[in-house]
């Protein structure tokens, strides 16, 4: 009865509210003095996974749920610690953040822009989380990223190699760990170079979608600068299943050499059928054809089996490198799940212990203080080398992985071997490259929802 | 009463209600309470109930009435959306500009597609409009890039856009009249918390308009010939009408209602993608429509309420809630009641239960959630049962 | 001209995966007036007796998913090998290398997809069966809508049970290393070695589904069951005032028509990795070559197949399309140049409409079926 009372009242107040609004517009909300939005309280803080769970790279977002629930339990001081240990920070001792139990909750992308924000805006608005971290495409990412600037908060990016994510569209909010396209062409064309000499004949099959366009100007123009040339460049349809009739003209056009900007499904199928087509088989004016994936992951390379044995590709990081953090985080995740972990997982494993790390750095979860305590952060121990994570597009700048498919595997998770680490220097760029949107690239102010 | 019987009336109001009081009779649960994650009622899920209420109002009067299926009605809410977004970056937020542009332009795409489609009846009809949507979605994804924004979606960006008629100082985020839709007023009432938001109230505004309009449209002449059109075609035609302008009008309108829909989407969230034309969303609009109750008033609400809901709660179901929620039962049974739960129920599995769901509806029930409805009332009161199932429409025929 | 050689057989290649989705389709409802949205996932189904028939004839995929649903395997560990964790490794070793010896053994695993056809068969007439007897026939006298509703439920369920047991990565399923490569089809045709080649699985699965179109059509053409099913088609009441038991012959022809999406599927897993997903892909395709054949029409639903796979390749092939852009002198960011250069993206939509549309119901369709 008296909550009745008292839910009358709370009506009549928000209408004088609402009332009073249409003159001076802004948010309301009954507890006028919260500092951000969704400040913890003093006894946990809620972080939200936003992973795509069904759809295409279901595989690859329950992977990256995997290695983010490890990096709750590590951060919570469960299990052996992983990466804890051999981070070069050492604020971070087990007992959550900034003494604060950590607790999360999941939400599913589908891999599908829409989705992935009203789950986003789901995990914000109702479960009061101060951080989002995941995902496993472009599309999503900058989507996620644009809404979590609006609302105040932190995004995490995990999986997410356009470089429209930092670049036209990076936001204050959002950082970006996982590398991007401009970084995968710059690594691969020295080795291409090596490979295949500086007198090759490039088609490109481009995935018909931003990272598509993306990756093939990227590989482009790193593999023309070389002194490469471009045959030509064909648009598949995303999700066509079927890639044959874009690969047989490939076979008399001229080319030596086919460049499948494809990615998941597409990737798996383009390359089999390219296989299966002859590509590889074919001498053109007496060099051998070749094939070259810009962008590989574990799984990929599960699905296209034996057909990427021998094929160039990048990455971000892999579970056989051989420094203490790569050992100490495969172990961990491999004794908890029984599998080694795939670089969108490490990615998203980072980026929490590295979000963690700058809120206990920042002594607040302030999205404004930690923004500020990431950028120009320079770290190391996580596996991919010294690293940073440049303030003035909130890329991260390490070393990037070129790796070739194994040609003879020793066990089923032994797909890829690593064929040159590239160094940083070589993959950096100014953040108004034009490929980042120029000039005109801006992140904007840094939002805390206050 | 507003030139509606009292049956009818009855019907608006219980609707008006039950949107005007949604924040809080989506909420019974405690935020405390372990059930706490079956609340409904938070701004974002609310809107997409008010939404696609809207939408399923407008599919209803094409499918419900006239039995033409279409299976292409998400590119409207596409082309909706990409319009209104469109009015942001060219003129400026204000959704009294965006929305009526939306329905415009959608109506334009209505009337173009439907000439064409309308011209083949059954089957031959729905995969028309599936290849219209098919289309829209494709070039819309890709080609189109430029217009649409492809991929990473079509987002205002207030830095290099015209918006030419913002001023000096205008919002830059969806607003009525500067009245910015996103403030909200929270109520904290003992354990329980209740959101207000403008948004929101405004999405349910136009759900009672809409559904006011659908019932004025159910009653009317034009409603009459609409479902003479269903019942048989050609015995319309030897009496001398021609259906086919009735038609037209019945698939603008319903265009337009999904028009109004992608508008409100873009006044929710200012953002635009493809995906939201992808044939499957045309998909789950047939699956809302049935699975409320096609044909009915109250129907296309129901169905699009509980499909949104089981897409949003269902999924967020993790394998440690089971656990907890099961955990009085014996280890051994626990375990394998979560194992099968999560790997084939809810979760990331959430797909087979609503496929499982729906399945279980067409053939038990094909009338939907307002037929079991009624069948649940009449076996309560079992006199006077002829009676409530006269006020409410005849279930698909 | 070989470019166009090469896209006419890739047409037809393409055509016939077309053509026999769509056969089934057009079986199920010329006989028993069923709209079938679960018939992709039938073929999905198919594809996944590829993939279980991989796993128990000890295709160990040493570079595989850990989403072996069930396969025959000694698992041994070596100690001389470790694994990932720097533990020893678990060697598996097939059952049958170790009961047959190895050269059979890896025989088996390596022709394990043309064995799935034929462990396909019963299996798919089964799941068919099992589907008219236990769904479908109650919706025997249900609107058309209930019926693409029902089975569009179905579609789902079965797709979702798969992802439950396999998961969601697609699994990559070989086909005997003798199929594997090209074929050079230019010397045949007197061109110079090597000028156009071809895929031998293709060619494989081009021939293969030529056999079954005309299995099919001489099945209904030559036999006593075939006439029956073929009256039936025509004047159902008739057949039944004939006293013949109409809707037994047609429950046959549902798990033949399974068994025609199924044997499909288990062929096309080697050049399509098989998802869950992989039914609710061909599902739109193939219904628009039913519809742009006719609905009911299995010589309709043939020639679409091969129509539209025909159409599909031709639009996506560059040259054409760069030289008309050259030729209208557009340049690449225009919006009419890039409509022409992403054409493949919609063509077979396209002509679906223009032929809908200068073909009421479609190339060879029946008045007053389907229209209602």
């Amino acid at each position: 009865m008296s909550n009745n009372n008292v839910t009358r009242r709370g009506v009549l107040k928000s209408g004088t509210i609402a009332g009073a609004g249409l003159a001076v517009p802004t948010i309301f909300t009954a507890s006028a003095a919260r500092a951000y939005t969704n400040e913890p309280g003093a006894g946990s803080v809620k972080i939200g996974f936003n992973v795509p769970q069904t759809g295409p790279y279901a595989e690859e977002g329950l992977d990256e749920l995997r290695a983010q629930e490890l990096a709750v339990e590590h951060l919570n001081g469960m299990g052996d610690g992983g990466m804890l240990n051999t981070f070069s920070e050492k604020n971070l001792d087990g007992t959550g953040i900034l003494g604060r139990k950590v607790e999360f909750v999941t939400g599913d992308t589908q891999t599908k822009s829409d989705v992935a924000r009203a789950s986003a805006q789901q995990m914000i608005e109702r479960e009061g989380v101060i951080m989002v971290n995941g995902g496993s495409s472009s599309g999503v990412a900058v989507a996620v990223q644009a809404l979590c600037q609006e609302a105040g908060i932190i995004f995490m990016a995990g999986l997410t190699h356009s470089n429209d994510t930092t670049g036209k569209d990076r936001k204050a909010n959002g950082f970006r760990h996982f590398f991007n396209s401009y970084m995968s062409g710059a690594a691969l064309a020295p080795v291409l170079k090596n490979a295949y000499g500086d007198q090759r004949r490039a088609y490109h099959l481009t995935a018909d979608y931003n990272w598509g366009y993306t990756t093939q100007e990227a590989v482009q123009t790193s593999t023309e600068a070389m002194g490469w040339e471009t045959v030509e460049t064909v648009l598949t349809p995303v999700g066509a299943g079927d890639f044959n009739s874009y690969i047989t003209p490939v076979l008399n056009s001229g080319a030596d050499v086919l460049v499948l900007n494809h990615y998941g499904g597409d990737m798996v199928n383009s390359l089999t059928q390219a296989i299966q087509a002859g590509i590889r088989d074919r001498v053109v004016d007496g060099t051998q054809m070749e094939i070259v994936v810009p962008l590989y992951s574990e799984l990929m390379a599960a699905g296209a089996g034996q057909n990427i044995q021998g094929i160039l590709g990048s990455m971000n990081w892999n579970w056989q490198l051989e420094d203490a953090g790569t050992a100490a985080f495969t172990k961990s995740f491999g004794e908890k799940y029984g599998r080694p972990p795939s670089n969108a997982a490490h990615t998203c494993y980072v980026q929490t212990l590295l979000y963690a790390d700058a809120v206990t750095r920042a002594g607040t979860f302030d999205p404004c203080g930690v923004a500020e305590a990431l950028e120009d952060f320079e770290f190391d121990g996580m596996g991919n080398g010294p690293t940073t994570y440049r303030g003035a597009d909130h890329q991260c700048f390490k070393d990037v992985l070129v790796v070739k498919g194994k040609e003879n595997p020793s066990n089923q998770y032994d797909t890829l071997e690593i064929v040159e680490v590239t160094p940083r220097a070589q993959v950096e760029y100014a953040p108004d490259h034009p490929s980042f949107g120029g000039a005109d690239a801006t992140l904007g102010e840094c939002n805390s929802g206050a | 009463m507003l030139g509606l019987n009292k049956k009818d009336f009855g019907l608006l109001c219980l609707v008006t209600f039950m949107a005007a009081a949604a924040p809080i009779l989506l909420n019974p649960f405690p935020e405390t309470s372990t059930l706490s994650f079956l609340n409904a009622g938070y701004p974002a899920l609310m809107q997409l109930f008010a939404i696609f209420g809207i939408v399923l109002i407008g599919f209803n009067i094409l499918f419900g009435l006239t039995g033409y299926l279409s299976f292409g009605h998400a590119a409207f809410i596409g082309i909706g959306s990409y319009t209104a977004m469109w009015m942001y970056k060219l003129l400026n937020f204000n959704v009294i500009i965006s929305i009526p542009m939306a329905m415009f332009v959608t109506g334009i795409f209505a009337v173009l597609i439907g000439w064409i489609c309308l011209r083949r009846t059954g089957i031959y009809f729905s995969i028309l409009t599936l290849a219209f949507a098919e289309m829209a979605y494709r070039l819309s994804y890709s080609v189109l890039t430029p217009i649409t924004g492809g991929e990473t979606n079509l987002s205002p960006d207030p830095i290099n856009d015209p918006m030419i008629l913002k001023g000096e100082n205008g919002l830059t985020v969806p607003h009525l009249f500067g009245f910015d839709l996103n403030a909200k007023y929270v109520a904290e009432v003992g354990n329980w918390s209740f959101t207000f938001e403008a948004g929101y109230y405004l999405c349910a505004l136009v759900l009672v308009l809409s559904f006011y309009l659908s019932i004025r449209v159910f009653r009317s002449p034009f409603g009459m010939m609409l479902r003479a059109i269903k019942a048989n075609n050609h015995r319309m035609g030897y009496t001398g009408l021609n259906p086919k302008p009735y038609m037209l009008a019945a698939f603008v309108i319903s265009g337009l209602y999904a028009g109004l829909g992608g508008g409100l989407l873009v006044a929710m969230d200012a953002q635009a993608g493809a995906e939201r034309m992808f044939w499957t969303e045309s998909g789950t609009i047939v699956i809302m429509s049935i699975l409320g109750g096609a044909g009915t008033l109250l129907g296309p609400i129901l169905g699009a309420g509980a499909i949104k809901y089981m897409e949003k709660i269902l999924s967020s179901i993790s394998e440690s809630q089971l656990h907890s929620w099961l955990s009085i039962l014996p280890d051994g049974l626990e375990d394998f009641l979560v194992y099968i739960l999560a790997n084939f129920f809810v979760g990331h599995a959430w797909h087979l239960t609503l496929g499982l769901v729906f399945m279980l509806v067409v053939i038990f029930v094909p009338g939907g959630l307002v037929e079991l409805g009624q069948r649940v009332a009449s076996r309560f009161r079992r006199k006077g049962s002829e009676d409530a199932l006269v006020s409410k429409e005849t279930p698909a025929e | 001209m070989e470019e166009i050689i090469q896209q006419v057989v890739n047409g037809l290649d393409r055509g016939s995966a077309y053509a026999l989705i769509a056969l089934g389709l057009t079986l199920i409802f010329g006989t028993l007036g069923v709209v079938n949205f679960a018939h992709g996932a039938l073929f999905m189904i198919g594809a996944f007796v590829a993939v279980l028939m991989s796993d128990v004839l000890g295709d160990i995929r040493e570079i595989g998913s850990a989403d072996d649903f069930f396969k025959l395997v000694q698992v041994v560990e070596d100690p001389t090998q470790t694994d990932f964790l720097g533990r020893p490794l678990a060697v598996e070793t097939s059952y049958w290398v170790i009961w047959f010896g190895e050269s059979f053994g890896n025989w088996l695993s390596d022709w394990a997809v043309p064995i799935a056809v034929l462990v396909s068969i019963p299996i798919m007439i089964f799941i068919g069966w099992a589907m008219e007897r236990g769904l479908i026939r109650h919706f025997y006298h249900r609107p058309h809508a209930d019926q693409i509703l029902v089975t569009f439920g179905l579609a789902i369920v079965l797709g979702d049970l798969i992802r439950a047991m396999y998961g969601a990565n697609p699994i990559q399923t070989p086909m005997p290393d003798a199929l594997n490569g090209p074929v050079d089809l230019g010397v045949y045709l007197g061109y110079e070695a090597s000028t156009i080649t071809y895929s031998a699985w293709r060619i494989v699965y081009f021939f293969f589904s030529m056999f079954i179109i005309a299995g099919v059509f001489a099945f209904l053409q030559f036999t006593t069951f075939g006439m029956v099913v073929r009256a039936g088609m025509a004047d159902r009441e008739t057949v039944g005032l004939l006293g013949i038991d109409i809707n037994r012959y047609f429950t046959m022809m549902f798990g033949l028509a399974a068994a025609v999406a199924g044997v499909a599927g288990v062929m096309f897993a080697p050049i399509q990795a098989p998802s869950y997903n992989l039914g609710m892909e061909y599902l739109v395709p193939c219904f628009v070559v039913v519809v742009v054949g006719g609905m009911g029409s299995l010589g309709g639903a043939v020639l679409a197949g091969f129509l539209l796979g025909i159409v599909q390749s031709f639009a996506s092939l560059p040259t054409w399309k760069n030289n008309l852009v050259e030729w209208l002198g557009l340049d690449d960011s225009n919006l009419i140049a890039n409509l022409i250069i992403g054409v493949d993206q919609i063509a077979i939509y396209l002509i679906a409409i223009i032929i809908l549309l200068t073909r009421p119901r479609g190339l060879m369709g029946r008045k007053g079926v389907m229209e209602d």
